[in-house]
């Protein structure tokens, strides 16, 4: 008798996974994918579209940037997402494979800038760092001090060893592991930004890129940094049991846990949301997502979902995003991606 | 010569009792089992100490999650804003406004006015538009109704953002504290058993993010694997044990079975994202190829449970059904798996309960997500317990941590009372010959 009625009920079950099937030719909430930084933001404007508008709340998975981007451009089609999030512009090859796949159109939209931050524990002074130092601290390889266009492994113990106008504590910095969008900007702009400032690795840029980047994008592996996993908040926790200890992540976590931490100075600028929005603080990236052109049309509410986000109550400077740690973008820009948005205008295809 | 010196000596000493031997040792051994002993009980006390420690933090950060503070407006529904012709499309969030300068009419300038606003939660103006569609008669009258407060309050009210640091510190300013206070003097704020926190979705307000959406999920997904997993586990234990001839090929079977029970569970989430996502085609995020997903997991244990089981049957009943004229399977179908039930259950309890807390597999095929809507079928997207703790210890709002701690609770809940199920059943039904 028990063994009827669950036979039963697993034949039912396999018409019913057979049925969807069908089901998913139709599919009736948006699929968005994509970036972890952006996920926050992209996650409150669809609850204020889900529950401002008849359409269901779309359904958002945190994939990374990376990973967002190979699914959305693995075709066309209600069982691809329709919309992905990125913490860095799409890549050239990326569009080449999205081409491939038959997504020709692609609609790039910028929402705003998320500032890197170096803090530590409030119980302590506020770091006052220069981009060169952050690359003399954390590079894998460093210029030789005593002068020469030789490079050395990193040899530098302590803050105090790499500036003497820092504070003579162990260098030790919990960062983001490569997987990260977080990381990959930090090393681009942070990193880079200071290995630039020696003239012989700056040349290198023009007669030896792979090299270049190898020393501005490489981090030391003898245990100053240590990769902590992407969950910041456990960065957070860290900070605040190790005074001497600097942590990376983003705007966000900053902003919410002000009481705890403090953000470095870089290049003499705070990071805080003014310095960041106008540009002054160095270490920023923007954010963006990107819409397939062909789903506006078939998916509904996607069209809708794309004006609330790009409204001035949710990315302008008052706005709801503002209030959860995304850096606003500057009217102008504002303005010009709204317009894109409004016309669909597509990236140009190779 | 070495044989001739040794019986010299024993011929030479005492011939020894048996009993002096003993008596001599007694002491040491009585030492040693006490020490045994001892070892024994400090394994327990320092199980139980650390699990007793999980509870207290994870009960000591969560049970607040269970209340919320709510704040008690004097709403005027003004028939001004209010038209008959759009209740629906209303300004809702500019009633809400309205009526917090209302009650502090000295709160001047952009700055101030946003922070005033900033008490209570956006749910305020959803809540006051359901009050109006549900009965617009109270149009004109001024109600007084009581909104969930905003997360950053809720977290003060708790305990959670301390008022003694510096302003610059606190994500809130003195001057909303000050209004707070007032709004506390006047009996204005109140906290609340939090049913949103029971009976909605997730949310990227944590005041008003709930459990149900991923307690749903995760009973869907269970739900596919029990009556996949249960079946199948059951028929191929039976005929391993009862039916299968014992040659090399059931051998194999047997090895690779074991080996399926022991394959790490990420490993079946690639699998699932290859043939049920790839190349079947099911939706993803949903319900249905989680279940699928877990089930691949959770059958091996429920066979090898089940075949001990079976074993665990004295062949006497086997033979006396037999004897009496049974074919084979009714001497399987009306005694034998009856008697193995019991333990059958159980193991399919504990296999149940292990893909209960399991998130690994669910992050291949697209169930790691944000999703407000409470799923309503196998093809909904959806998520599962696990992963709305996942999700919200990575979230960036304070208010998250109490939530989390609070899901735990939740999925703990699940777990003891599966489990207690199962203890239950063997206790009840449990044979012993």
């Amino acid at each position: 008798m028990f063994r009827k009625t669950s036979l039963l009920a697993a034949a039912m079950l396999l018409s019913f996974g057979l049925g969807s099937v069908d089901a998913r030719s139709s599919r009736n909430y948006i699929s968005i994918v994509g970036s972890s930084t952006v996920y926050p933001f992209a996650t409150t404007v669809a609850e204020q579209f889900g529950r401002t508008t008849p359409y269901k709340t779309p359904k958002i998975e945190s994939t990374g940037s990376g990973g967002g981007l190979k699914l959305f451009c693995a075709g066309v089609g209600v069982e691809h997402p329709d919309i992905t999030n990125a913490s860095r512009a799409i890549k050239s090859s990326e569009v080449q494979k999205c081409k491939a796949n038959g997504v020709s159109g692609i609609v790039e939209v910028k929402i705003g800038y998320d500032g890197i931050i170096l803090a530590n524990s409030k119980k302590t002074q506020p770091l006052k760092l220069t981009r060169k130092d952050i690359f003399m601290a954390l590079a894998k390889d460093v210029p030789d001090p005593n002068g020469g266009e030789k490079l050395i492994p990193n040899p530098y113990r302590t803050w105090k060893d790499v500036n003497s106008s820092l504070p003579d504590i162990k260098i030790e910095v919990l960062g983001p592991p490569p997987t990260s969008g977080t990381r990959d900007a930090f090393v681009e702009l942070a990193m880079e930004g200071g290995g630039k400032t020696f003239d012989f690795i700056k040349a290198m840029k023009k007669t030896d890129k792979k090299r270049y980047k190898a020393v501005c994008h490489t981090i030391r592996e003898d245990g100053a940094y240590v990769e902590a996993g992407e969950n910041d908040n456990l960065i957070v926790q860290k900070l605040d049991a190790n005074p001497d200890a600097v942590g990376i992540f983003g705007f966000s976590f900053l902003d919410q846990n002000a009481d705890k931490i403090q953000g470095s100075f870089v290049d003499g600028a705070p990071p805080t949301f003014d310095a960041i929005a106008d540009g002054k603080y160095p270490v920023s990236r923007p954010l963006f997502f990107y819409v397939k052109k062909a789903h506006v049309e078939a998916i509904p509410g996607i069209k809708d979902y794309l004006a609330e986000f790009t409204s001035e109550k949710a990315w302008g400077p008052e706005g709801y995003l503002a209030e959860k740690g995304m850096i606003p973008m500057p009217e102008n820009e504002r303005k010009k991606f709204y317009k894109n948005v409004q016309t669909l205008q597509t990236i140009p295809m190779p | 010569m070495n044989r001739v010196a040794v019986n010299e000596t024993i011929s030479v000493m005492k011939p020894k009792r048996a009993i002096e031997t003993v008596s001599k040792g007694l002491r040491k051994r009585y030492r040693a089992e006490r020490r045994f002993r001892m070892l024994g009980l400090a394994a327990v006390i320092a199980s139980l100490l650390f699990l007793t420690i999980m509870f207290i933090s994870i009960f000591g950060n969560g049970y607040t999650a269970f209340f919320q503070t709510y704040v008690k407006l004097n709403v005027y529904f003004d028939p001004e804003t209010l038209r008959e012709d759009t209740l629906a499309r209303a300004d809702y969030p500019g009633l809400v406004k309205k009526t917090m300068r209302a009650m502090f009419p000295e709160v001047q300038g952009r700055r101030d006015k946003r922070n005033l606003y900033k008490l209570v939660s956006s749910e305020a103006a959803f809540q006051l538009r359901a009050m109006v569609l549900r009965n617009p008669d109270i149009i004109g009258q001024e109600i007084p109704v009581w909104v969930p407060a905003d997360d950053d309050i809720d977290m003060l009210m708790k305990g959670h953002i301390r008022r003694d640091v510096p302003e610059s510190e606190r994500r809130l300013n003195d001057k909303q504290l000050a209004w707070l206070d007032r709004l506390s003097a006047d009996d204005r704020i109140q906290t609340r058993f939090n049913w949103t926190f029971i009976r909605s979705g997730d949310s990227r307000e944590p005041e008003l993010a709930g459990i149900l959406g991923a307690a749903v999920g995760s009973f869907l997904t269970l739900l596919v694997t029990l009556l996949l997993s249960f079946p199948i586990g059951v028929a191929a234990a039976v005929y391993l044990e009862e039916l299968a001839p014992k040659n090399r090929w059931t051998d194999l079977i047997e090895v690779n079975i074991n080996n399926l029970a022991a394959v790490p569970s990420i490993v079946f989430g690639l699998l699932g994202l290859a043939v049920f996502l790839n190349f079947f085609g099911l939706p993803r995020s949903a319900p249905l190829v989680g279940g699928l997903v877990l089930t691949l997991m959770t059958f091996p244990t429920i066979i090898i449970a089940s075949r001990a089981a079976l074993q665990s049957v004295p062949p006497s009943i086997r033979e006396a059904a037999l004897g009496i004229g049974a074919s084979k399977m009714q001497m399987i179908v009306h005694h034998v798996l009856p008697l193995a039930l019991p333990g059958i259950l159980t193991g399919t309890i504990i296999g149940m309960a292990r893909a209960l807390g399991e998130t690994a597999p669910l992050l291949m095929i697209g169930m790691v997500a944000f999703i407000v809507d409470v799923p309503q079928g196998f093809n909904d997207p959806s998520t599962a317990l696990p992963v709305q703790i996942f999700l919200w210890a990575d979230s960036p709002e304070r208010a998250f941590v109490e939530k989390t701690s609070a899901a735990i609770i939740v999925l703990l809940g699940f777990l003891i009372t599966m489990n207690a199920a199962a203890v239950m059943l063997r206790k009840k039904y449990e044979r012993r010959w």
